[in-house]
């Protein structure tokens, strides 16, 4: 029972992480890619800062240090420790999403580019109705370690009063320490699960959405 | 048959496009060299010359695929626009078809079609549909129309390109080397495209080696070399009696094979 809330808080932090973390994602890799220096040189900058900081660190920054500049996301504290949580989730997971994605864009050849813009497209329709639709094809196995890796890491959220599987685990195993091992294998096979239902996941998209050229 | 070029030209005098003193840098490389060159309405140009002239470069900057370094470009006596909301409108009236057909990979044939006239000229779906399926049909391949780019042959792609184009319902056409990475028999099907195009009365400037082709359905010929236009002469005239040395090497190099 403990466990089932527990690996529904795990899907609950993933599904806003994931759904935030590939739009923020997108529009980052859009920045990047952008004729814009400020919005390129911007986008550039929070990526490296941010993807080159452990994700605990920004878990911190989020939960302890916004509240120092007044940010709250809800006086309900369970609450505004799950928005806080999902917040550096997507700030933390949108990076690699973005540089995914950018490596998706750098092979999409640029005579796509040029014919959507010779029809008049302009840029962020070129992009949104060509170039993106075909990157995210191309980096779905990559894009999936990234997702898979998200998953993961909501375990980091236990540790700042998160209600998900690790906290379940711990207090699975502060009620029957005599059964310690078992709830650590049940909790990682938990894990595995979540894992190889995405994994299949994102096969079926890889094959569903190839494109031949 | 359904009209293609929408005339609606404020004056009808001016040149369609008008190309005057264009200078291009790639670095310290020049690749156009001062180019002086007008196009009438419904006037087929083909453009001939060596490897590394600038025939690429050339077309392209009439859309401004390319910038320019000096002179000027202007398309229905409009100068080209900077980058931006001016521009894309003015590229929607140029239609450009590549030596790569460069269609779009994740969608179907008829989204290809569809895509500029949904979004750039905001044509309802439907509307947009059955005007590409005519258009797919003239050109001979309405019935691929649900297939995707990669199923049909280099041929096929090159029409449904050239439709892509017109569905813009463009004043000019540029074709940069349309059938060069054709297999030799899919060659003549994309021609009889563009020469009945070209008899119909679309602008063209068409880069491309096909003699047959410029003989037929060119009122000039524009011979280039090392980014400058060496020589402008009717097609017969030209591949005849070319005038310049350079040409008549050319000419006797191509012929040669
Ligand atoms: N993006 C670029 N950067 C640097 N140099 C370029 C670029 N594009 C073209 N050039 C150079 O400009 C010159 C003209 O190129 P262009 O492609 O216009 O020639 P072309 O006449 O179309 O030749 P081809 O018959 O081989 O297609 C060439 O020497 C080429 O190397
Ligand atoms: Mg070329």
């Amino acid at each position: 029972m403990v466990f089932l809330q527990g690996t529904w808080g795990t899907v609950k932090l993933f599904g806003v992480t994931l759904i935030g973390s590939l739009v923020l994602g997108t529009v980052l890799a859009a920045m990047r890619v952008s004729p814009t220096p400020v919005l390129r040189g911007a986008a550039a900058a929070y990526v490296n800062i941010v993807r080159n900081t452990p994700l605990t660190l920004v878990m911190f920054f989020c939960v302890f240090g916004l509240p120092f500049l007044d940010i709250r996301a809800s006086r309900d504290s369970a609450l505004n420790s799950f928005v806080l949580a999902c917040v550096a989730l997507i700030a933390y997971t949108s990076c690699f999403v973005a540089e995914t994605l950018r490596s998706g864009i750098s092979t999409i050849p640029v005579g796509q580019a040029e014919a959507a813009r010779a029809i008049g497209l302009n840029f962020g329709q070129t992009l949104r109705f060509v170039i993106l639709p075909q990157a995210f094809r191309t980096v779905i196995p990559p894009l999936g370690s990234v997702i898979i890796a998200m998953l993961k890491n909501t375990s980091i959220a236990s540790a700042f009063n998160n209600r998900e599987l690790i906290s379940a685990m711990r207090g699975a195993i502060e009620q029957r320490g005599d059964i310690t091992l078992i709830v650590i294998l049940a909790t990682a096979a938990a894990y595995l699960v979540l894992s190889l239902v995405l994994g299949r996941i994102f096969d079926y998209l890889e094959k569903k959405w190839v494109i031949v050229r | 048959m359904i009209a293609i070029s929408e005339d609606v030209s404020a004056d009808t005098r001016a040149p369609l496009v008008d190309i005057r003193g264009v200078d291009k840098h790639f670095g310290d490389f020049q690749a156009l060299k001062g180019i002086d060159l007008q196009i009438e309405r419904g006037e087929v140009v083909v453009v001939i010359g060596p490897s590394g002239s600038g025939k690429s470069t050339l077309c392209r900057t009439i859309n401004r695929l390319e910038t320019i370094d000096a002179g000027t470009i202007a398309i229905d006596g409009k100068p080209l626009p900077q980058e931006g909301r001016p521009l894309a409108q003015l590229r929607s009236d140029v239609g450009m078809v590549f030596q790569s057909f460069n269609l779009f990979a994740h969608m179907t044939i008829l989204e290809n079609v569809t895509l500029g006239p949904i979004q750039v000229r905001g044509l309802k779906k439907q509307e947009a549909e059955a005007k590409a399926m005519e258009l797919l049909e003239r050109v001979g391949v309405g019935h691929q129309a649900g297939k995707y780019p990669a199923q049909l042959s280099g041929g096929q792609q090159q029409r449904v390109a050239i439709a892509r184009s017109l569905a813009m319902r463009p004043k000019v056409m540029l074709f940069d080397e349309p059938t060069s990475a054709l297999d030799p028999e899919m060659i003549n099907e994309v021609l009889d495209v563009m020469v009945e195009l070209g008899a119909e009365g679309m602008t063209m400037i068409v880069v491309t080696h096909e003699m047959g082709f410029a003989r037929k359905a060119a009122n000039r010929v524009v011979f280039m070399a090392d980014g400058e236009i060496v020589e402008v002469a009717g097609p017969e005239e030209f591949f005849t009696h070319p005038r310049s040395e350079r040409a008549r090497d050319f000419l006797s190099k191509i012929l040669a094979h």
